[in-house]
């Protein structure tokens, strides 16, 4: 995937040595990425792992404690306006302006941009559209479903026609339908040259939109490629999922064959990466009750390297 | 310092909003300085008729309504921008998330909270504007300087609302706004020349109201209702503009403090 974007593409977002502390908490632990144009990165990791702080620290929101970002060539200590003039945020938290309708949310936010007014209708026409929100253009913002409501949100984030778009779980909350919606109209952004930033708690998400993730954790990165090659190291291409009595001979079957394996409370996860002869042994000798044979995902990655403990 | 640095006319967007929204329920929102006045003048015209023949003031003998009028003009002032700056912003900022919404665009913080303190000025300027008018209906207020309340209004109003945004910047909870209503804004709606003039308190009553932003409100209003006025029209203009702008400062400094982590 990597030799996909060419390497003398614009840095958009370069970010060394980030780090965050509030009250002695150290939440963003000196990270360092970029972003290159055109791709979609995500930022991933568990509850309280530092993304929503690092994605605040982006926009100019909170000052960083250490290290320095700068967004399309512009230092955000500095030069936040013309960053945020170019960029649009789309926040974890619902901020539309509930005392508007939505058409109003959408043109009152053009003019903090200040966008001329024909522009701005005209920009706010297209993404009602784009968003399938014509009909619900003079609802309030309270009479909006979590669905309608994201989208409305993205919606107000591309007003500005942004070069670089960053969003703070966008779907989280939403149903199937409306996740798909989405993620429809981000490939169709994606398709017209626009720059992603993503975090998110679904992996089948990050796998995917993003073409390169970083996995954060205690505010930490833990490792950063692209989700193909993330789930080739991390776990290899195949799993079998065990459940059953047998599971004691099964440990020191794997421990001979020198197989790599997580154990939960009545379960055994095998990364076997492919290997048949290991897939058949397990599946004639050990498979009493239930065998799950599948192929190894990013949500193997992520509890493999973040732990399966509850963070909260 | 970044509070100035970070300020431009841009903030005039933000006062726009409010404007938008306010438009919404215009009706509702001038309906209280449209009938408060009349409801005052009523009641102590009638109740307090037979009790209190006149008052002296600066040198002159007034009715009580024509000693009283320009007051409540004052205090509907520090009414509607207090509040617009605490309980509005507040629902704004905490419940709402909306300062939060527009930090993702080009607005500095500090732009967003001195359109609240503008916002209100307007709000207490338009509220002042109507009773002036009501009252002068009633034979109250002299024009055509009568019409001077209106930028006063505005200077008021940016006097309250800037103390309504510093409150704001540093209450934990909405209902914690009981206590700045009942240490400052209850004893100078009662102690500030309003309804009965500072001379009648001893002298530290009189001290301490000379330091009350409303007492100068009141003092200036009644400049511009009666052509009277016990301190001299500088010097309370003078103070209002100097509270004004160490609130509008405080208040800047309180909500980064809050909202910037």
């Amino acid at each position: 995937m990597d030799t996909m974007v060419p390497d003398n593409t614009d840095r958009i977002v370069q970010v060394e040595n980030l780090g965050k502390r509030f009250n002695g908490l150290v939440a963003v632990d000196s990270i360092s990425f970029t972003v290159r144009a055109g791709e979609c990165f995500g930022l991933l990791g568990p509850n309280g792992a530092g993304k929503t702080s690092t994605i605040r620290m982006l926009y100019g929101f909170s000052p960083p404690s250490t290290g320095t970002i700068r967004v399309l060539g512009l230092d955000v200590a500095t030069q936040w306006r013309q960053i945020r003039s170019r960029i649009g945020v789309c926040q974890q938290e619902n901020t539309l302006d509930p005392d508007l309708t939505v058409f109003q949310n959408l043109l009152i936010f053009a003019g903090y941009f200040r966008i001329p007014r024909s522009l701005a209708s005209e920009r706010a026409e297209e993404l009602l559209r784009f968003f399938a929100l014509e009909k619900k253009r003079e609802a309030t913002v309270g009479e909006l479903s979590g669905g309608l409501a994201r989208r409305l949100t993205l919606a107000r984030a591309l007003i500005n026609d942004p070069e670089l778009i960053i969003l703070d779980e966008p779907t989280t909350g939403l149903d199937p339908q409306s996740r798909h919606l989405l993620w429809e109209r981000l490939h169709t952004l994606r398709a017209r040259g626009k720059t992603f930033i993503l975090t998110t708690h679904y992996m089948e998400e990050a796998a995917q939109l993003c073409d390169r993730l970083v996995i954060i954790d205690h505010g930490r990165i833990l490792v950063e490629g692209t989700p193909a090659r993330l789930i080739e190291e991390h776990v290899g291409r195949s799993i079998i999922e065990t459940a059953g009595p047998e599971q004691e001979a099964l440990r020191g079957f794997l421990h001979d064959h020198a197989v790599d394996y997580d154990e939960l409370t009545d379960r055994l996860i095998i990364y076997n990466n492919g290997d048949t002869a290991i897939e058949r042994a397990i599946r004639e000798d050990f498979c009493g009750r239930q065998c799950i044979f599948r192929s190894a995902t990013l949500e193997d990655v992520f509890l493999r390297l973040t732990g399966r403990e509850l963070r909260e | 310092m970044t509070v100035f640095n970070n300020l431009s006319w841009r903030f005039l967007t933000v006062w726009q909003r409010n404007l938008v929204v306010c438009r919404k329920i215009w009706k509702v929102n001038f309906l209280v300085p449209l009938l408060e006045p009349v409801l005052y003048v009523l009641a102590f015209g009638l109740g307090f008729q037979g009790l209190i023949k006149e008052v002296h003031y600066a040198g002159h003998s007034l009715a009580h309504t024509q000693f009283m009028a320009p007051a409540l003009i004052a205090i509907s002032i520090m009414y509607t921008s207090f509040f617009e700056t605490t309980y509005s912003s507040f629902v704004r900022m905490y419940y709402q998330k909306t300062f939060d919404g527009m930090m993702t665009t080009p607005l500095s913080l500090e732009e967003i909270i001195l359109a609240e303190i503008v916002w209100s000025a307007t709000r207490a300027a338009a509220a002042a504007l109507i009773m002036t008018l009501v009252l002068g209906l009633f034979g109250l207020v002299a024009f055509p300087q009568g019409l001077l309340i209106l930028p006063l209004a505005f200077l008021g109003g940016l006097v309250f609302g800037a103390v309504g945004i510093f409150f704001t910047g540093v209450t934990p909870s909405i209902d914690m706004f009981n206590l700045p209503v009942f240490l400052f804004i209850t004893p100078m709606f009662l102690f500030s020349g309003t309804f009965f003039p500072v001379a009648g308190l001893p002298a530290w009553g009189q001290y301490a109201a000379f330091l009350f932003p409303l007492y100068h409100l009141v003092e200036l209003t009644r400049f511009c209702c009666l052509g009277l006025m016990e301190a001299g029209p500088l010097i309370s203009f003078a103070y209002l503009i100097c509270f004004s702008l160490l609130f509008i400062a405080l208040g800047l400094l309180a909500m980064r403090r809050r909202l910037i982590k």
